[in-house]
């Protein structure tokens, strides 16, 4: 009987922190897809994550605004595109290493801004929980999904917003025409730099948010390199997810479910080493998507720099 | 045509602009600035250099250097107490060469503030007979006279913050977050338990280690895991667990802190914080360097010596319940009455 | 005709100096920072300059820093002719580390010479293993491989925690509470013999023949030449009768191998043993990941990549000297880093312009450099 109560709890315990950890990668991963889809890879997510995590706190220790945290969030993590966008767009820079630095630049900034501005861990008061009316109560689904905060609640909502960009407008099209065959879209008069442009400074502002999400709304402080390695993994779910969202959107929660599940097995005593444990949703990851071959190819342009013939 | 190396033209340019910078800065201003690299006169402030492993302001282990550190500067003062730090310096090898630095220097003391040093100070210090090194947390001096090691006996605290936990805890459940099953963590977890267990023998201690002393998501998930389990106390060491004490305030159950006291971050449920107040041990070494001892000795920081403390939040509504237990338990644990069994 | 070839003659040395105009560009915004941090920004550089290069010994530092970088930068040069991202030199130097110290403290009763051999060969295969199975899943199972490298790097971590901690641990260790999670110390007969009295070792000398052995590999081999074939344009390749998805697995296999290298030659010649702070970084000093940033830095040639891996581990050694000399936080040196790599990345586009404009004015025999763009633009139109 125990026991029942206890699988429960814990199956319920399972899917609801898997929700809850999926969110930042599907802010960042969602942002990414949109840069690679027009032919971008940014490896510096987890620059623009750690900058807009702090921004994110900074603005709301000092102003207690949640909005003004989120929108400070979104505009470090925008300006950090827009960075990306200059050096790969028109300077031409190979797309990974510049990535690369601007990771290492928004690792160490983010950590000067945090010594030299607040000095040391504080908290704040981050988002709410806000149980949906009626659909909260429903036993189990309630806790697992409708007890969640408003940025956890956007970032599955992002997931259809952006299919719908990406595969149903003009936007879309072009987005995904200049990652596939930039030379043709260009002769058609789409601008192959403007639609980098925008793809990127959209990938930062989300990346942004997916810091603020950690910073202000899951977990309400700020600490040096906080997110540990997350914004690489995010680049790692847009090909997981075979740039679709909705690809994205089942690796994030493979992910940070199988991460919760390990986490759970070690509250239940069960017997493996800690470190083993902890292995687990990376070694899945890459099971499951040997498991489900795909063969879905990469935008035709990613990582090529676009340069008009004259 | 083959491009010119571009590289060595860089180093050339480089060396230039720098050697054409570096006249100036010889001349007015840079005396005025305390550069550490500049040899003070003989015989007046004792100078100390310290190599940490993560940021001075953790909340952790780091922190709790520093602020000894500051500690004893604020009681010795700071025209006869310097220190300089490299902070961050997870990377071993790194850490090698800033120690070597700092004892070409001739620092009076170098400390290596992290278990995983030793290794380095062992090559190291041979080659600076003239200079001390401290390492910790260990007790091996690896027979060498100018190393000092020093270690924290955090089972001691890690009991004591057990034993309160125990008498709070109505589920009989305790939740702890640790990085790395190994080391400082291990000890203050295996003392928690063993404290938490001696006051209720059939509860449960659920144990999380998330494998990183940064992630400081997962650690707050970890926090969450023990709450849905139920656990209505919560425990955790390194520096990522600031992330685990928002959770435990969210969900409104006890918080125990260690190495550092972590009542700031959540006031109303931070009950005790075991903290580690090197500067007895610091105190210690510097006199026995000023008299010509420069090592081959080592320390432990106890509750008996003063160099863990248990600092209760005043706040805590807990509190009136728990202290005097709390105070006898540490009395226990000073006076030997306490026997911690580890596993 | 003499006009002609001392203008080229300037326009090369302002190509060559343009990567510096960067460095000095970045090391000024730093300048900026540094003045906000209240330091003064040439006592600073002073001490990163002394700190890199200023004494024989401190050219030595920046030496033993490079070596780990030119060693994951040679295998970053055979990947990515090949067309394979390999961001996963961190995991594959902590496995070759692994099997590498296993060897030392297994074989204890052999004659130095050859545990040493026996050691390097295995991080060697320890690597090729760790990037071989990326190189599989990605040729026969579509996995693509910064996934799974990013992966197998956080699996090689939890596995270096748990045999710190368990099988390997030192066994001097494993009796005392603390258990610092490190293995046994490597026998004094074992270690990588010295080349001058510093801590430069002869990694650094290996790695120097090894980027030779890459070079020749490359564009010596029928080896190489199919995997940078099958980098440029696997489509024609697969006309001409290569197996691709063997060049793929290769290329990977011996990235992975030379990062593996990489880590073994960190024990056995800087620090005698394995310790784990719980990251990938603290052992590998995030070498597997600026190797990338070096090979980059010396265009995808192994001997070019020589002096960028120096560069890089000048900058890395500077800037720790720079961090204790002025005492700023060593945040300010990531950032300072981070800018470097991107500001000299950035002026590669005017290198580039510029050699267009000369081969426009000039004439079309020169050998142009693999162009990516260009194969992939005729690959597009078939």
């Amino acid at each position: 009987m125990i026991s029942d109560i206890l699988s429960v709890t814990v199956l319920i315990g399972i899917l609801a922190s898997g929700i809850r950890l999926a969110t930042p990668y599907l802010y960042a991963a969602i942002g990414e897809t949109f840069g690679q889809k027009s032919g971008v890879l940014n490896l510096g997510v987890e620059g623009q994550m750690l900058l807009g995590a702090f921004a994110a706190f900074y603005v709301t220790f000092t102003t207690g605004n949640l909005g003004l945290g989120v929108l400070a969030a979104m505009l470090v993590g925008a300006a950090m595109g827009l960075a990306m966008a200059y050096v790969t767009v028109n300077l031409n820079a190979e797309q990974g290493i510049s990535g690369i630095g601007f990771f290492l630049f928004g690792l160490g900034m983010s950590d000067l801004l945090f010594q030299k501005m607040l000095g040391t861990v504080e908290t704040v008061k981050g988002f709410p929980a806000i149980y949906i009316p009626g659909l909260s109560d429903i036993p189990g689904l309630g806790e697992i999904f409708f007890r969640q905060n408003l940025l956890v609640y956007g970032a599955y909502l992002l997931v259809p917003i952006a299919w719908f960009v990406l595969n149903r407008t003009t936007l879309g099209l072009k987005i995904r025409s200049v990652g596939e065959n930039p030379d043709a879209a260009d002769s058609l008069g789409v601008s192959v730099a403007r639609i980098r442009y925008f793809t990127l400074i959209v990938g930062g502002t989300l990346s942004g948010i997916a810091g603020a999400s950690l910073s202000i709304a899951l977990l309400n402080v700020f600490q040096q390199n906080m997110t540990s390695g997350l914004g690489f993994i995010a680049v790692a779910l847009v090909y997981f997810g075979a740039w679709r969202p909705i690809g994205v959107l089942g690796g994030a929660l493979l992910f940070s479910m199988v991460n919760s599940l390990q986490l759970w097995i070690q509250v239940l005593g069960i017997n493996i080493p800690s470190d083993i444990a902890v292995m687990m949703p990376y070694v899945l990851t890459i099971l499951v998507l040997v498991a489900t071959v795909s063969r879905v190819r990469p935008p035709a342009a990613l990582t090529r720099p676009f340069e008009r013939e004259s | 045509m083959k491009k010119i190396p571009w590289f060595l033209t860089l180093l050339l340019a480089f060396s230039l602009v720098l050697s054409a910078c570096g006249t100036p800065a010889a001349t007015p201003e840079a005396p005025a600035t305390e550069a550490p690299g500049t040899e003070p006169p003989a015989g007046e402030a004792f100078r100390v250099a310290v190599v940490m492993p993560s940021a001075i302001n953790d909340l952790a282990f780091s922190q709790s250097m520093y602020d000894a550190l500051l500690r004893v500067q604020g009681e010795m003062g700071a025209e006869n107490f310097e220190f300089v730090y490299s902070e961050n310096m997870f990377v071993v090898d790194d850490a090698a060469a800033a120690i070597r630095d700092y004892a070409s220097q001739g620092f009076d003391l170098v400390i290596a503030h992290g278990s995983q040093y030793g290794s380095s100070l062992q090559e190291i210090a041979p080659d600076f007979p003239e200079t001390s090194f401290a390492w910790g947390t260990t007790v091996d001096t690896f027979g060498l006279p100018n190393i000092f090691a020093y270690e924290a006996r955090s089972e001691e605290g890690g009991f004591v913050n057990g034993v309160i936990a125990a008498t709070l805890s109505q589920s009989n459940v305790a939740g702890v977050v640790g990085p790395i099953e190994t080391g400082d963590a291990k000890l203050y977890i295996d003392g928690f338990k063993a404290g938490f267990l001696s006051v209720k023998p059939d509860a449960q201690v659920n144990i999380n280690y998330i494998g990183s002393f940064s992630d400081v998501a997962l650690a707050s998930e970890a926090a969450t895991t023990h709450i849905s389990a139920g656990a209505d106390v919560l425990t955790g060491t390194a520096q990522m667990v600031v992330g685990a004490i928002g959770k435990a305030e969210e969900s409104n159950v006890w918080w125990f802190g260690t190495q550092s006291n972590q009542t700031s971050l959540a006031p109303s449920i931070v009950v005790a914080s075991q903290v580690y107040h090197w500067e007895g041990i610091l105190n210690e070494m510097i006199s026995l360097v000023k008299s010509g001892t420069l090592g081959g000795q080592s320390f432990q920081a106890t509750l008996a010596n003063g160099g863990e403390v248990v600092e209760f939040n005043p706040e805590s509504t807990a509190l009136a319940e728990v202290e005097s237990l709390a105070q006898e338990t540490i009395q226990g644990v000073i006076n030997g009455t306490i026997k911690i069994d580890l596993p | 005709m003499k006009k002609l070839f001392q203008s080229e003659w300037v326009s090369q040395v302002i190509d060559a100096l343009l990567p510096a105009f960067a460095t000095l560009a970045a090391l000024l915004v730093g300048a900026v920072m540094l003045l906000f941090l209240r330091a003064n920004p040439i006592e600073a550089y002073t001490a990163l300059w002394d700190g890199a290069f200023g004494s024989p010994n401190a050219f030595a530092e920046t030496l033993v820093k490079a070596t780990p970088l030119l060693l994951v930068a040679l295998g970053i040069c055979i990947s990515f002719r090949g067309d394979v991202i390999n961001i996963g030199g961190e995991g594959q130097m902590i496995i070759g580390a692994i099997l590498a110290t296993w060897v030392g403290l297994t074989l204890t009763d052999l004659p130095g010479w050859l545990v040493i051999t026996l050691a390097m060969l295995a991080g060697f295969l320890g690597g090729a293993v760790w990037g071989g199975i990326p190189g599989f899943l990605k040729a026969y199972f579509s996995v693509n491989e910064i996934l799974s490298t990013v992966m197998m790097n956080a699996i090689a971590v939890q596995l270096m925690n748990f045999l710190l901690r368990g099988p390997m641990i030192d066994p001097s260790q494993a009796e005392l509470a603390s258990k610092i999670p490190q293995t046994a110390r490597l026998l004094d007969i074992f270690r990588l013999p010295r080349l001058a009295p510093t801590r430069l070792h002869l990694g650094a000398l290996i790695a120097v023949l090894l980027a030779i052995l890459v070079y020749i590999l490359l564009w010596r081999t029928t080896l190489g030449y199919r995997i940078r074939a099958v980098g440029q344009n696997p489509q024609a390749s697969r006309y001409a009768g290569i197996k691709v998805p063997r060049y793929v697995v290769l290329a990977l296999l011996l990235s992975g191998a030379f990062a593996g290298l990489a880590g073994a030659v960190q024990v056995y010649g800087v620090n005698y043993r394995m310790i784990t702070d719980g990251s990938a970084s603290g052992f590998t000093g995030g070498a597997g990941f600026n190797g990338i940033v070096a090979a980059l830095f010396g265009q995808l040639h192994p001997i070019w990549t020589i002096p960028a891996s120096v560069l890089f581990g000048a900058l890395l050694v500077g800037a720790n000297s720079m961090q204790r000399a002025v005492q700023v936080p060593s945040a300010l040196v990531t950032a300072l880093n981070g800018l470097v790599v991107v500001f000299v990345v950035s002026s590669e586009i005017i290198r580039r312009r510029r050699q267009r404009r000369r081969l426009a004015t000039i004439g079309q025999d020169e050998e142009l450099p693999p162009d990516k763009e260009k194969l992939h633009q005729a690959e597009t139109a078939t």
